[in-house]
């Protein structure tokens, strides 16, 4: 990968930061159109919807399509919740059918916060 | 070509003969007759820093280069940047191979920490990845290393092991022959049992200590479908990359020759049974520290190449300059042939490197170089990096091999003073064909060099001990003196020899004197003889002058009588 396109990512980041904090990107890899990749977009439009209306940007991914971005984000596991903001830099792996291990993984609840 | 036919065949799962895949690593697809079983996976465990990433690297790299066979390396561990420069000191431009679309390397990365796991999931996205890179490439070969890495990064081991015999199915599907490596785990061969998964073909890679040097050894744990030695074979890391030292004569089945070729001393050569050895065989020259052991080396290979062969001296102890000067201050010279390019010199301390690396790069140079006579000075020396079973073990594996390519060996070996010399070389005397000893005879306050021929199959050789002497002339042998006082040698044998000439002069003088007075009494007694004929002659004369006077005297009376008578008779008539 070309360096710079690296760095205007970084850039932008960094703006999306410091001007949008709060602001979720998120990217979800999936493989094909499984019931678990339906499930997972499922659950994660729903998180979305419920938890961070108006401050998220999901992209859906066909892995097979774009085998390419998984080796770029280091994805293995299918599906796979990438939350690239806010920082700390998140693999959310599964159908996301545990809906308060993928809050925790969004860092919208505390692990072991009861509920 | 080989390779594509036996693609359809392994495919179509009716193969009964194993189809192989080369490694191209030296010796390895010699123990494995042919390499590793083609589109199905290998397993390489082994415990840190073995050689593992190294060797499915180099199975990928050969057979790029080597077989035209695109490949693709998933590393867990090492990112794309570390492998081009872990592996550039060997030569393996991995960077230049990547860009010319030969070579995929593709770099897993798991962190623990980022994960979050929410729910059922598969590792289909690391097949993707492959199989991408895969086609990228066109890839006929694939190294995973280290797959146990995933364990680390997931919970669910059920889960892991599940998609781990899925991944191997796959390659299996997707014609690829992988190399996939396992850390050497406590109670099993790789720490999360990957053995298990995979069937075809397992192979364990060791790095022992030994004393102070560390010994790599590999050993064919199970390879289905092919014989295989169950031994462990070293081998080595080396500035080329893998190799494996080959055990080369497993059925002693070499060609012999009949064929002699000299030893450089002449005596020598008619000590052991008139014309030297024979080619092809070895030769151990034992002896204590200063016997001549390695000026007898330096003979043999100046001889050799004075008949315009090549020669190898291994040295352990000099360097190449000290030994020719040394040599040629007896005689020997040694410039010449390293000038002409026939003789070549290998230094180097034993102690440098393991065992196995002195092997394969003996080896190596031998092969290089095809030489008719190899020294090796001392063999002795090894035994400080290894134990004597190990050394063993390597000199039958070079001796097997020189033999193999008829080459002369000459291994000098330094056996101590007090210790016996049978039970020293025991291990090592069985794998020789001729033995020759040194020894010094100390006498008379002087040190003097003996030298005999203990052993020497297929030849009479002589049972004498011979004086071994080492001259600015070079090398020479004496017959010995062999009294009532024992052995003598040196000055005592000089002076031994001067006794002799001395007696022998007397008795000669003596002998002449005895002649001369013979001849003196001879002429006495002819002289004798001659005088008694003389006075008998004289006698005889004197006898017959007697004799005859006698005779006159008796006719003379006779006569007288008559006339006598006669004139008495007259008398009276004329009265």
């Amino acid at each position: 990968m070309p360096e710079k396109s690296d760095d205007v990512t970084e850039a932008l980041e960094k703006e999306l930061l410091q001007y949008n904090e709060g602001m979720y990107i998120l990217r979800l890899y999936i493989a094909g159109s499984t019931q678990r990749s339906v499930k997972a977009i499922t659950s994660i439009k729903e998180i979305c919807e419920k938890h961070l209306q108006g401050r998220v940007q999901l992209e859906v991914i066909d892995t097979y399509q774009k085998p390419q971005l998984a080796r770029k984000d280091q994805v293995i596991a299918l599906p796979t919740l990438i939350k690239e903001l806010p920082l700390p830099l998140k693999r959310i792996i599964g159908d996301l059918s545990d809906t308060e291990k993928v809050l925790v993984g969004l860092d919208l609840i505390e692990k072991d916060a009861g509920r | 070509m080989d390779n594509r036919l036996s693609k359809k065949s392994a495919g179509g799962g009716v193969n009964f003969a194993l189809k192989k895949s080369k490694t191209g690593i030296p010796g390895f697809d010699e123990i494995t007759a042919g390499g590793l079983p083609l589109c199905r996976p290998t397993l390489v465990c082994g415990s840190a820093g073995s050689g593992k990433t190294l060797f499915a690297l180099e199975f990928l790299v050969n057979g790029i280069l080597k077989f035209d066979e695109p490949g693709v390396f998933v590393s867990f561990e090492e990112n794309e940047a570390e492998l081009i420069e872990n592996v550039a000191s060997l030569g393996w431009d991995l960077k230049g191979l990547t860009e010319q679309g030969k070579l995929f390397i593709d770099h897993v990365h798991i962190e623990r920490s980022e994960i979050e796991e929410t729910g059922e999931f598969n590792l289909e996205g690391l097949f993707i990845r492959i199989e991408a890179a895969a086609r990228a490439v066109g890839a006929r070969r694939i190294g995973i290393d280290s797959i146990e890495a995933l364990f680390s990064g997931f919970s669910s081991d059920s889960l892991l092991r599940a998609e781990i015999r899925r991944l191997f199915r796959w390659l299996k599907a997707k014609n690829l022959t992988a190399v996939i490596t396992g850390e050497k785990g406590n109670q099993m061969l790789t720490r999360h049992g990957l053995e298990e998964y995979i069937s075809d073909c397992v192979l364990f890679l060791d790095n022992r200590m030994q004393g102070q040097v560390a010994t790599r050894r590999m050993r064919i744990i199970k390879y289905r479908g092919t014989s295989h030695g169950t031994n462990e074979y070293p081998f080595l890391l080396t500035e080329r990359g893998f190799s494996v030292v080959p055990i080369t004569a497993l059925a002693m089945d070499y060609e012999v020759s009949t064929q002699r070729v000299s030893t450089g001393v002449e005596r020598l050569d008619t000590m052991l049974g008139g014309s030297g050895c024979y080619r092809g065989s070895s030769v151990l020259v034992s002896g204590t520290a200063g016997t001549g052991k390695s000026s007898l080396g330096a003979c043999f290979v100046s001889a050799a190449c004075g008949r315009g062969e090549q020669a190898i001296y291994f040295s352990f102890e000099e360097a190449p300059k000290q030994i020719i000067r040394n040599m040629g201050s007896i005689g020997i010279d040694l410039q010449t042939p390293v000038d002409q390019g026939l003789l070549t010199f290998h230094s180097v301390r034993v102690t440098s490197f393991g065992l196995e690396m002195h092997l394969a790069g003996m080896l190596r140079m031998i092969d290089e170089v095809k030489p008719a006579v190899v020294v090796i000075d001392p063999i002795s020396n090894l035994n400080s990096v290894a134990v004597l079973e190990d050394v063993k073990e390597m000199l039958a594996r070079i001796i097997d091999y020189m033999k193999m390519q008829g080459i002369t060996a000459v291994f000098t070996d330094l056996s101590h003073t007090g210790s016996s010399l049978e039970a020293t070389e025991a291990g090592i005397s069985s794998l020789m064909d001729t033995w020759i000893l040194l020894r010094d005879i100390e006498l008379n306050g002087e040190r003097n060099r003996g030298m005999y021929v203990l052993k020497s199959r297929g030849m009479s050789h002589s049972n004498q001990i011979r004086e071994f002497i080492i001259s600015r002339e070079g090398i020479s042998l004496k017959d010995v003196y062999i009294g009532p006082g024992g052995v003598l040698t040196g000055t005592a044998r000089v002076v031994q020899e001067a006794a002799e000439t001395e007696e022998q002069i007397l008795r000669q003088r003596k002998a002449d004197s005895m002649r001369q007075e013979l001849k003196r009494r001879e002429k006495a007694l002819q002289m004798r003889i001659q005088e008694l004929q003389d006075a008998f002659a004289a006698e005889k004369e004197e006898i017959e002058q007697e004799l005859a006077e006698t005779q006159a005297k008796e006719k003379n009376l006779a006569y007288n009588k008559s006339a006598l008578a006669a004139m008495r008779g007259r008398d009276k008539e004329e009265r």
